[in-house]
């Protein structure tokens, strides 16, 4: 490469990198699989983000009662906090009662809410296994599974919930209808 | 009040020509307003606050003495004093900018005071390059402003009640606010890091105590949404997001993350509590509405308004505010009698998209009583619906997504009272 046809590609090289910078800031550092692997809580509703670790609605029920009950009732009756449990009437009935077991589609969310959220006065407060109880506790209270059903990664994701398919999909519908 | 001046009604109960004011010239008469005390204080040449030095400086600036009553009115949760909302005061307010003071709120465990030397935002999933943003860096980044409004996908529930409820405008709908909002578009970010085909959903998570989670369709994400930082030109308040927020415009509240700190992309959406057991809406068949995030053509007069009292015959200027989650607003329309006519008002230029816009029309009070509706249709042809069609189509217990027309009656006395009508 003579002196000539180096400055040249050089300066084509700084030039290329000047405008690669320009559109990209990418000032983003390589995150860590490790590292999110912490920080992603996300659950899906066929269980993947579920943690190891199991519980019963007959444990959960001990979970439930020192660190629930004072916002949310007895049973999950309702009180300064939404009602969980024991609907009285239907959807279709008005005023309409939702709860846990009318309304939610997956009881994944059950446990992904109560992991990110509460209690509200100590979130992060319970570990795997009082979460997997307490979910446990609150399905056992809406007549969804029974007292001494071993709920865990496998088998939270499998619950079927009454409500599972009372959704219409209305992004969707539009995106169709366009 | 000058007699000469044509007074030409665009409809019937004294709607003038929207640009009435424009045209004439014409000021409001104050003189028959004024009282014995302002008449005292005219003919001293200095008012009290004229005969010594003001003020000194401030290092923040704060809102006249005067205005005790602009402020947000709060409502939490008795046994969690940061779960709940406060109203943006929007019967106080002109124009089309929130002050940052009086954005609404909706938190659902305490405002976090994020320090942002070691808040981290980090996008991870169906990309071929995990990447964490620290805010220095992203400070870095090419910017843009835009005005829009955020509402909470909840405001004007009272409006399903069988009942109207009697209470200030803002107290009803003030669950929306507008500012301009400046940041880094996101589809910046995630070209950095590469979408994989199977890309589809972003699940976007805040950084306070509640860790909420909610998915958005990577198509909005890559259209219009962007990661703000600043808030009407200075940096966002905690409670509105300090120091990042995602500005999803036109879509409820809810999407628009506060303190936001992860962006999880996915084939799917992860069917958060947020997006299942609350903002759905239920309806009389049972079935529900999911994944209903435009926030639908809606107005409402803001002045006159339930707690103003009309206490002179004559000249009023009827105020309001209009928006549309899905693009500009291009018409307003007020009756003065319930409906039967409507009269076009002058809309506040610029009319900007997915963003509030101010709608004024002079009226001519005769005294007689009265019932004030406004109604914003907007450019794909939505027309903001009569309460009882809307009620027709979603029943009363969807909770959310209210935008019906909204009436205020004016007795004979010049009280203003909210009726369904
Ligand atoms: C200090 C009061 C308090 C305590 C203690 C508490 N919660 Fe809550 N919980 C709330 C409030 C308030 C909400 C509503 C949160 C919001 O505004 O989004 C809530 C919401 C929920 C919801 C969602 C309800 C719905 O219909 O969407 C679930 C599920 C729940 N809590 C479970 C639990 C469990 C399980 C515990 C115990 C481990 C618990 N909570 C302890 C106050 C509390």
């Amino acid at each position: 490469m003579s002196m000539r046809e180096f400055i040249f590609f050089f300066c084509f090289c700084v030039s290329c990198n000047l405008l690669a910078v320009e559109n990209q800031p990418n000032l983003g550092r390589d995150a860590s699989k490790g590292v999110i692997k912490q920080w992603n809580l996300d659950i899906f509703s066929d269980g993947k983000g579920l943690p190891s670790g199991q519980g019963t609605a007959h444990k959960g029920k001990k979970v439930y009662e020192r660190y629930c009950l004072s916002c949310h009732g007895v049973d999950g009756s309702g009180d300064s906090a939404d009602e969980l449990a024991g609907a009285m009437h239907s959807l279709t009935d008005n005023p309409p009662d939702k709860t846990i077991g009318t309304y939610w589609p997956y009881a994944t969310t059950i446990f992904d809410f109560t992991r990110r959220s509460m209690p509200l006065d100590a979130p992060g407060i319970l570990n795997n296994n009082q979460l997997y109880a307490v979910t446990a506790y609150l399905l056992y209270l809406n007549g969804i599974i029974k007292r001494d059903k071993v709920i865990d990664s496998s088998s939270l994701p499998k619950v079927k919930m009454p409500n599972r398919k009372g959704f219409i999909n209305i992004y969707q519908q539009e995106k169709e209808n366009d | 009040m000058t007699k000469n001046v044509n007074l030409k009604s665009v409809a019937k109960g004294g709607l003038l020509d929207r640009r009435f004011f424009l045209k004439k010239g014409f000021v409001f008469s104050v003189a028959a307003m004024a009282s014995d005390k302002l008449l005292a204080e005219a003919k001293k040449y200095r008012q009290p606050w004229m005969e010594k030095p003001g003020d000194s400086f401030s290092n923040y600036g704060q809102p006249s003495v005067f205005e005790k009553e602009a402020i947000r009115w709060t409502m939490a949760n008795k046994a969690a004093a940061g779960n709940g909302v406060s109203w943006t005061p929007l019967q106080n307010l002109e124009g089309t900018l929130t002050p940052n003071g009086l954005h609404f709120e909706r938190h659902h465990n305490g405002v976090p005071q994020i320090d942002p030397k070691i808040h981290q935002l980090f996008i991870h999933g169906e990309v071929k390059k995990s990447l964490v943003f620290d805010m220095d860096s992203l400070l870095r980044y090419p910017m843009v402003s835009r005005q829009c409004f955020i509402e909470c996908g909840g405001n004007s529930n009272a409006g399903w009640r069988d009942e109207p409820i009697q209470t200030a405008v803002g107290y009803f709908h003030g669950m929306v606010s507008c500012s301009e909002w400046t940041g880094i578009p996101l589809k910046i970010l995630l070209n950095e890091a590469n979408i994989t085909p199977r890309g589809k959903w972003v699940i976007v998570e805040g950084g306070d105590a509640s860790i909420m989670n909610v998915s958005i369709p990577l198509e909005k994400i890559m259209d219009d949404c962007f990661l703000a930082i600043y808030q009407n030109g200075e940096r966002i308040r905690p409670e509105n997001g300090y120091p990042l927020r995602l500005i999803a415009p036109g879509w409820e509240g809810v999407v628009n993350v506060k303190w936001l700190r992860r962006l999880h992309l996915s084939n799917r959406p992860a069917m958060s509590r947020n997006e299942t057991s609350k903002y759905t809406e239920l309806l009389p068949s049972g079935k529900a509405r999911q994944f209903t995030f435009v926030m639908e053509a809606k107005s409402l007069i803001t002045n006159p308004s339930y707690g103003h009292q009309l206490d002179k015959t004559g000249f009023y200027q009827i105020s309001g505010l209009a928006w549309s989650g899905r693009g500009k607003i291009v018409k307003v329309e007020v009756s003065v009698d319930g409906g039967k006519n409507w009269g076009e008002t002058e809309l506040q230029k610029p009319v900007l998209s997915k963003s509030f816009t101010r709608f004024r029309i002079p009226w001519h009070w005769t005294g007689e009583k009265a019932l004030l509706k406004s109604r914003a249709i907007d450019e794909t042809g939505c027309v903001q619906p009569e309460r009882e069609k809307l009620i027709a189509e979603r029943g009363k217990n969807g909770y959310f997504h209210y935008n019906a027309i909204v009436s205020w009656k004016i007795s004979n006395k010049g009280e203003i009272s909210h009726v369904y009508a």
